[in-house]
């Protein structure tokens, strides 16, 4: 059974669609990247899975013992972030289920789920350093670590390697390659980057004039990569 | 030391003026780094103003402690204003600057049409609404009740709620996500917001609210690094300013019969503080960016 189905979904503001008609799954294992130029509604579409944001019509449904509240997210990094004192520790403890009970305080179980997730992203030597003070690459690790402590299924990443170097880009890749591959964790990755796209991705929804959903294979041969090459060859770098 | 002063320091008056002081001292410095960081600085601002014209509405009509209408006002305007202001920030931002100032002028039109006819048949100075004035006329025994009562409302439910504020300060949206009821928790702030400018209003009057929230937090943030470390600290400076304002008020009554306002004597404390914790961040070494 799928983890995630959308049916027919149109989203847009205040009555005026910007997508519509989007129609996908995502199974258990799978690596979704969500493609297209700005403005497409890829953000859009993510915040619906997430239901932050009701679409104007469609449905968007969890199965296989996901739910909706299941889902781990990196979000891309706001203003706020960049000057707030806190400590690794307590930002990857804020991702566990405890926050969503009443207690005043977070569960023995809580603390092992979130020392557990800072070893697997290898940052546990920065457990009590200040969060904004870690290097690009140290912080997406820390914000994946709290993702993680949120769901054991799916993991939505919104541009996890924008603003970071061609190195950490490339670790971080492998990190969430590696989770996909040897934790199966599924993964739904909004990217600007086609070239790794193709390089992990097992499936691909392309947003744009033209809809494409389906295995990578299928999206090597069709039109609608020809169309984003084509873009990419003139307006990104 | 002056003997005079000695003994003042050890009457029931002072000790219960110095309980009060250091409770709201305490209660403001709680939600400091949440309103800077959320960007809601100005609204403690805003509901300071609200509460000073409700405040005014209540001396005029006599009603002996204004405190229980200024309250329930303060609260659900910061509610309103929070609530509705959290999808459409300009909109959100213009309403707050007319409710404030409206409330700003209606209240002090109010005052200078009434002057006398303040509760209790003490004339009640505008500016001890505005900048603070602490002292045994308007330190009524039902008010100091109220103040410990609230102060302590305050601190509960800011360590019943601690992980969930961080949360919610930190990225909203990931704790929506995730399953937070981040609307009941965005309550909770404004509700402890609205709290806190009432209490400290008292202190250090409406228009200087605003520096006991922000003053304390801002300086911890120049030092410390984790949210806890740095709430822990802007209590303990909070707490320090303002027992020291209230010292430097009694001697300088005592010692040189000079009597300063003990609100704007806090704020100059925090202010000194922060200036001490600018520097010390300076030479900490972390000022790269």
């Amino acid at each position: 059974m799928a983890l995630l189905s959308c049916q027919d979904l149109s989203l847009g503001y205040e009555g005026k669609a910007i997508l519509e008609h989007i129609s996908f799954a995502v199974n258990p294992g799978d690596y979704l990247c969500i493609v297209g130029e700005n403005g497409s509604g890829k953000s859009t579409l993510m915040q619906t899975i997430l239901g932050l944001h009701h679409p104007l019509r469609g449905t968007v449904k969890t199965g296989d013992g996901l739910k909706q509240n299941e889902i781990g997210y990196l979000p891309q990094q706001t203003q706020v972030q960049k000057d707030f004192p806190a400590s690794v520790w307590e930002i990857v403890l804020s991702g566990c289920p405890g926050r969503q009970r009443l207690l005043p305080f977070y569960t023995k179980e809580d603390k092992r789920l979130a020392l557990q997730n800072l070893e697997k992203m290898g940052i546990t030597h920065l457990k009590k350093r200040c969060y904004r003070e870690l290097s690009g690459g140290q912080q997406q690790r820390v914000l994946l670590a709290r993702a993680l402590c949120a769901t054991k299924k799916l993991l939505l990443l919104d541009e996890p390697v924008s603003g970071l170097d061609p190195k950490v880009t490339a670790e971080m890749y492998q990190l969430i390659e590696d989770l996909n591959r040897k934790e199966g964790i599924t993964v739904i990755m909004i990217s600007h980057d086609i070239r790794s796209t193709l390089q992990y991705a097992t499936h691909v929804l392309h947003l744009g004039a033209e809809v494409f959903f389906g295995t990578l294979q299928a999206y090597l041969s069709s039109s609608a990569l020809v169309g984003l090459g084509r873009e990419a060859g003139t307006s990104h770098e | 030391m002056n003997e005079d002063l000695i003994l003042f320091l050890q009457e029931p008056y002072f000790l219960t003026i110095l309980l009060v002081t250091v409770l709201i001292a305490l209660c403001a410095s709680l939600m400091g780094v949440t309103l800077v960081l959320k960007r809601y600085s100005l609204i403690g601002d805003g509901l300071s103003h609200v509460a000073f014209g409700v405040m005014s509405v209540a001396i005029v009509a006599g009603v002996t402690n204004d405190m229980l209408v200024v309250f329930p006002v303060t609260v659900i305007t910061a509610i309103l204003l929070l609530m509705g202001g959290q999808k459409r920030m300009i909109k959100g931002d213009s309403a707050l600057a007319m409710v404030s100032v409206g409330a700003l002028a209606i209240g002090y039109l109010l005052r200078s049409a009434f002057p006398a006819s303040a509760a209790n048949g003490v004339s009640s100075d505008v500016c001890d609404t505005l900048f603070g004035g602490l002292n045994l006329l308007t330190l009524s025994e039902e008010k100091v009740r109220m103040c410990i009562i609230l102060s302590i409302v305050v601190v509960l439910a800011f360590v019943l709620f601690y992980h969930k504020i961080f949360a919610v300060t930190f990225d909203e949206s990931f704790a929506a996500a995730t399953g937070s009821n981040t609307t009941l928790y965005n309550l909770v702030i404004a509700v402890i917001i609205a709290m806190i400018v009432v209490l400290g209003m008292q202190l250090v009057g409406s228009l200087l609210i605003s520096a006991l929230v922000v003053f304390p937090a801002m300086s911890a943030m120049r030092v410390f690094k984790s949210f806890r470390s740095v709430t822990i600290c802007s209590v303990v400076i909070s707490v320090l300013c303002s027992f020291f304002g209230l010292l430097v008020n009694a001697v300088c009554s005592f010692q040189y019969h000079l009597e300063i306002p003990v609100g704007p004597t806090i704020v100059v404390a925090d202010i000194v503080v922060f200036l001490v914790f600018s520097l010390m961040g300076l030479f900490r070494g972390r000022r790269t960016a």
